[in-house]
């Protein structure tokens, strides 16, 4: 029998959001309903329309005047999911915020997908540069205790869009702070780096942890267990350098080569988090469709 | 006669020099003597700025909070100045150094991401701080891309725009077609910030003088990243010389230069082959020491890890990089 697919509507239609819609469509359990802006005729609208979905200029009013929607992705930012959380969860709709409000718990699918989908209504996709580093900060974690986590990440300046250069504090707070909450880290630090290099660089992750790296063998192992389970979501994500102990440290980079749904391969940052929201979402669908929620 | 403006750097640039690693009672000594000598504005903290103190940039000697207490409580005249790097620092950060007095904030980003910085030009600018927007790397971008990025910082409302030569890689031409360009089309002040790997600190700075900063960057010993800033002691003689006006004490600057800042140097602060190469290749200044640790490490030149980092137009900040292509070109020797 098929499942009867959940209707979303995505909130944002920028880069994020773009891309978004594009794995939605090819879902199998969600269906992609509805895309919200807030300016008449922007890319993002126009695109979705090409599709036949329909859209909205009207932002949250326009969502919540929309029927029947299960769950709402928001690719706005931080400010604006504030506002937009109470009213989604007053109209009884699951939220999947990407911006980096964090009104919800961290979520980030190789770690703890199933954590808080059974209770929360309102569940936070981190940033990209945190769906790719805290899973090997909890890799690491498990083998070694991680009493410091610092991670720099790099993205083409491309693949930034105003949404994150205007969010460039929430960024490095909210990445942080999912280092310790999700990671397991005692305390951690969050850098982002734009780099407008032509052809543009690919996503490009550092991760320095501090830890017993005497077992450094069981770190490697470890950590290569953990990216064969990212990647069955977000399949361009590697190892670019394995971890290697440097005194009381050890040192892991990995990069993010996206699908290039909208935006080329370089965006790895934009998959890495679209994909994961889209994972998290057809979970939920699952579990509802199981009768689990 | 033309007056000019002087922010030293020699606590926060100069940090670079000696690894992050002056104490808060040090820096204490230096800015009361600077303060003494008449400078108008100190820029304190990590060389890489607030949040700086990291295992990428190599932590500081102390918590910054500690440095900006020291020198706030020695200041008579001369005003505290931060840098902020967005995505290194954080508002946060410098709610957390206002505490202690601060007065101006320089907001730093590379030479093409200026909006990077606008929440942070917004806030200091709320907040009844002087705001100067600051670009790096000034020496990746055409002039016509600098005064546009230059234009993002003053809608922002920045008090000030810097074309900051962080690689020293610029000549003087260089120089005065960016700052004249700038100065022409802004109606708020250009300042410049020079590095001296191609031995061109002190005459890149007259040259941004001549072409309308009013004003600039130096550093006492010239200490900093890579072969240094320019030389504070140095740019006031010559300043003076020229017919500018700095309100600074020249003898003072001799013997502080001579007598305290000297004697904190972990080296001599000159252009050797490893800071030549910087220059050359245009990468970022602050890259030396980290390449010459993973050169020992995987066994490779220094300048080719720097060559090879300007080669693939690497921005500030980006020390991470180094380890790969120390790796890369460890291999490529192997084989």
């Amino acid at each position: 029998m098929e499942e009867k697919k959940l209707k979303t509507a995505i909130i944002g239609p920028g880069n994020i959001g773009i891309d978004l819609m594009m794995k939605i469509r090819r879902s199998k359990v969600l269906e992609m309903s509805l895309m919200a802006g807030i300016v008449p005729g922007s890319q993002g609208l126009e695109l979705a329309a090409g599709y036949g979905i329909a859209t909205t200029d009207k932002g949250i009013d326009g969502v919540l005047a929309f029927p029947g929607l299960d769950v709402v992705f928001d690719a706005t930012g931080a400010s604006a999911h504030h506002q937009h959380a109470p009213l989604l969860k007053q109209a009884g709709i699951f939220a999947v915020d990407l911006t980096p409000a964090a009104v919800g718990p961290y979520v980030i699918p190789s770690v703890n997908i199933d954590e808080h989908l059974f209770r929360e209504d309102n569940i936070n996709m981190v940033t990209c540069g945190g769906q790719a580093t805290v899973p090997i900060v909890y890799a690491i974690n498990q083998v070694a205790p991680v009493q410091y986590a610092e991670i720099v990440v790099t993205l083409s300046s491309r693949s930034a869009g105003p949404g994150t250069r205007q969010n460039i504090d929430e960024f490095t707070q909210t990445t942080r702070s999912a280092l310790i909450k999700v990671g397991g880290a005692k305390e951690g630090k969050a850098i982002i780096i734009l780099n407008p290099a032509e052809p543009p660089i690919m996503m490009r992750n550092t991760i320095y942890t501090l830890c017993d790296s005497n077992k450094i063998n069981a770190i490697v192992k470890s950590v290569e267990g953990m990216v064969a389970k990212v990647q069955r979501y977000s399949p361009g994500y590697r190892i670019k350098v394995l971890p290697y102990a440097d005194g009381d440290r050890v040192v892991t980079v990995v990069e993010v080569e996206g699908a290039g749904d909208y935006l080329p391969k370089y965006s790895g940052n934009l998959d890495i988090i679209t994909a994961a929201a889209v994972t998290v979402a057809e979970r939920y669908a699952t579990l509802k469709h199981e009768g689990a929620i | 006669m033309k007056s000019i403006r002087i922010i030293d750097s020699t606590l926060r640039d100069g940090m670079h020099a000696v690894s992050h690693q002056f104490t808060p009672e040090q820096m204490a000594v230096i800015a009361s003597k600077l303060d003494d000598a008449g400078v108008d504005t100190i820029e304190v903290g990590h060389g890489d700025g607030l949040g700086g103190s990291s295992i990428q940039y190599g932590f500081s000697r102390a918590p910054e909070a500690q440095y900006f207490k020291a020198v706030s409580q020695v200041l008579k005249k001369t005003k505290l100045a931060v840098l902020l790097i967005p995505g290194i620092g954080t508002v946060e950060d410098l709610e957390a150094a206002m505490e202690y007095g601060v007065k101006t904030v320089r907001v730093a980003t590379h030479v093409t991401e200026a909006d990077a910085g606008e929440q942070h030009i917004k806030f200091a600018k709320n907040n009844g701080l002087e705001a100067i927007g600051f670009l790096m790397m000034s020496h990746m971008a055409p002039p016509e891309k600098i005064l546009e990025q230059a234009k993002k910082f003053e809608s922002y409302g920045a008090d000030m725009v810097y074309v900051t030569d962080s690689a020293g890689a610029m000549l003087p031409t260089d120089i005065t077609a960016r700052i004249g360009l700038v100065c022409r089309e802004l109606s708020i002040p250009v300042g410049f910030h020079a590095h001296n790997n191609l031995g061109l600190a002190i005459g890149n700075t007259f040259a941004a003088i001549q072409a309308g900063a009013t004003s600039v960057d130096a550093t006492v010993c010239g200490l900093g990243a890579g072969a240094g800033n320019s030389q504070l002691e140095a740019l006031v003689a010559v300043l003076h010389k020229g017919g500018y006006t700095t309100g600074v004490d020249l003898y003072k600057l001799m013997d502080m230069s001579r007598d305290v800042v000297e004697k904190l140097m972990h080296r001599p602060q000159s252009i050797n082959a490893d800071t030549l190469a910087i220059g050359y290749a245009g990468a970022y200044g602050s890259f030396l020491l980290h390449s010459r640790r993973a050169a020992e490490k995987f066994g490779v030149d220094a300048r080719d890890i720097l060559m090879e980092l300007g080669q693939r137009k690497t921005v500030g900040g980006q020390e991470d990089m180094i380890i790969d292509v120390a790796i890369e070109l460890a291999k490529n020797k192997k084989q």
